[in-house]
């Protein structure tokens, strides 16, 4: 009976001994999600069910993190709507502005999700979490109102895909490169319907950090859900953290998947997704003819205290280029915190840099950094489509966040060792 | 049955484009409609007429999970679409909402933007007014035509609700 990580944990919480991918199932959940965009409408379609309340209280978390800070009367009151609903149904993990962060960085901060569980969210990025071994995947709003009233949804079992990473990584090579790498080789569509499982010596030599930014960005690839296997570091990052009981699960030696793809890293450069798509994957060495005027370095991406660290090496003692906005967008308040004791803070400021607060903003073109017609970004976030910053003329591009930062200063895409 | 005019796209068609974020401050249905689109076509919301379709080619719907994408499209009067595949977060919502969709690559194949399609949902048809070819669209798995005949997620879910209560779940 042997089955892969994804579909050991399907078939946990559909009280089943095995699944296959295409069978239907329905799987009780863990945890149920939803940020100020999504959550408001999936309140709309709680409320007509009839519910006498949440499945669990302890298990429904709102994250208002979109356009938060509210940025007009608007977006203030989709998150009122949020906060009268978490108020009405005591919900515990109602995150106030001040107290939250970017929800995919926050939610497994604070313990909310461990390995094993089966997670869905509102937001297409709730793939993230499968860094820490649980099955997790994005959903809408009508999903998420449902199962929070049943604490359950309906999954198809998804083919499964391997993915193996030999070799070690080259200097200023990351998680966000590989991820990226991956993307360009398979397309954004490669994944679609899948389950992609990251394995390997590169994966495993990885920090968490770096495993969050490669299962975030599985969706790029149209994947339903990314997931690493648990291991030493996956416990040492839960320890004090996690607020439940967890399951460590993993793949079975000889179970099946529709592919395997193996990538050697040690050859690997620095990776930047030229616009539309985040598949235009190209070395960044072939990305230096492009002069930006915006560099923005965090998000539920790249937005982890490890992100901020590998940019402010980069930035500190030296000046954001003149013709150049570079903004810093830590994903939690905890974040925010650990740069003013480590000196980070200070770091990026001397460099010109101007440090948002947590919030989803620039990332979608919301609020916080929205682009001009004509301009073009280096960004560590997740999308680069047609107008996802700003204007429909403006242009994105993808990159880690060592090299956003080197980019930053040089006024153009390129790599810190360009850095005198 | 469906008749209506094609509003033809190509591939990765994504949600930012179907409804760009700057407008995700609304949840109401005709606000979004009236930018539905707006991103890779700035004319749809004038051209398109109650009963249209879209066809697109691969992957239609990418990117984010924003239920705001299908309620745009239906909104603004759009009866179907029709495509080689669905990014899974927007096939879900679809169905979810309401949406009716269709994967066809034969038909994506040989449908021109302009075309007047008829549309056999129950039987998953769709002909060509023009060519007067008819197009056998991939059917949906059983759960979805239980979603559907129930008349969407919130349906579904009720009745699961009250099986609960009357404790025969």
């Amino acid at each position: 009976m042997s089955m892969t990580i994804t579909e050991k944990i399907l078939a946990a919480h559909a009280g089943r001994e095995k699944v296959e991918p295409g069978e239907i199932i329905k799987a009780r959940l863990d945890l149920v999600m939803g940020n100020d965009i999504t959550a408001p409408i999936a309140i709309d379609k709680f409320e007509k069910l009839g519910a006498s309340g949440v499945f669990d209280r302890e298990r429904v978390a709102i994250v208002p993190d979109h356009c938060t800070p509210n940025k007009d009367i608007k977006s203030a009151e989709l998150v009122a709507r949020c906060r009268r609903f978490a108020r009405q149904h005591d919900l515990p993990y109602f995150f106030e502005t001040g107290r939250a962060g970017i929800e995919h960085a926050l939610i497994p901060d604070q313990g909310l999700v461990g390995p094993g569980d089966a997670v869905i969210g509102a937001d297409s990025h709730t793939c993230t979490y499968g860094a820490l071994g649980a099955f997790s995947t994005g959903v809408g709003s009508t999903d998420l109102g449902c199962a929070m009233a049943v604490g359950e949804t309906w999954f198809k079992v998804p083919e499964q895909i391997k993915f193996v990473y030999y070799g070690s990584l080259p200097p200023y090579v990351s998680g966000k490169d590989l991820i990226l790498y991956t993307i360009g080789k398979i397309g954004v569509d490669g994944a679609l319907y899948s389950s992609m499982e990251f394995t390997g010596e590169a994966i495993e030599a990885l920090d968490m950090a770096g495993r969050f930014t490669m299962c975030n960005m599985a969706i790029e690839a149209g994947a339903k859900n990314g997931i690493v296997p648990p291991d030493g570091k996956t416990m040492e990052y839960i320890k004090g953290r996690v607020r439940r009981g967890y399951t460590l699960y993993e793949s079975d030696p000889d179970a099946v998947y529709s592919r395997v793809i193996e990538i050697d890293c040690s050859g690997l450069e620095p990776q930047v997704s030229f616009p539309h798509l985040p598949e235009n994957a190209r070395p960044v060495s072939e990305a230096s003819q492009v002069a930006i005027q915006q560099a923005v370095i965090g998000s539920c991406t790249n937005g982890r205290i490890e992100d901020m660290r590998a940019a402010a090496a980069v930035l500190a003692g030296r000046r954001v280029h003149k013709d150049v906005r570079c903004i810093i967008l830590p994903s939690t308040q905890q974040v925010v915190l650990q740069m003013i004791k480590e000196g980070l803070m200070e770091a990026f400021i001397e460099a010109g840099c101007v440090v948002s607060t947590p919030t989803c903003g620039p990332c979608l073109g919301g609020h916080m950094g929205v682009l001009a017609k004509g301009e073009k970004a280096i960004s560590t976030t997740n999308r680069n489509f047609v107008g996802r910053m700003g204007h429909t003329e403006s242009e994105v591009y993808l990159a880690s966040p060592a090299i956003a930062a080197a980019s930053a200063v040089l006024g153009r895409i390129g790599s810190p060792e360009e850095l005198k | 049955m469906i008749q209506g005019k094609v509003h033809r796209y190509g591939s990765d068609v994504d949600t930012d484009v179907i409804i760009p974020a700057r407008y995700l401050n609304t949840t109401d249905p005709e606000e979004l409609a009236a930018h539905c689109m707006e991103d890779i076509d700035k004319g749809f919301t004038s051209r398109v007429s109650p009963g249209d379709v879209i066809v697109a080619e691969d992957n239609f719907g990418c990117g984010s999970s924003r239920e705001h994408a299908p309620i745009a499209i239906k909104a603004s009067g759009i009866s179907c679409v029709i495509a080689n595949s669905f990014a899974r977060i927007f096939y879900r919502n679809s169905l979810n909402i309401g949406l009716p969709i269709l994967e066809c690559s034969d038909a994506v194949r040989a449908i021109r933007d302009g075309d007047e399609v008829e549309i056999d949902l129950a039987r998953g048809l769709i002909t060509d007014l023009r060519s007067g070819e008819t197009f056998g669209a991939k059917a949906f798995p059983d759960f979805a035509i239980e979603l559907i005949n129930d008349g969407g997620l919130v349906e579904y879910t009720k009745k699961l609700i009250k099986q609960r209560e009357s404790g025969s779940l």
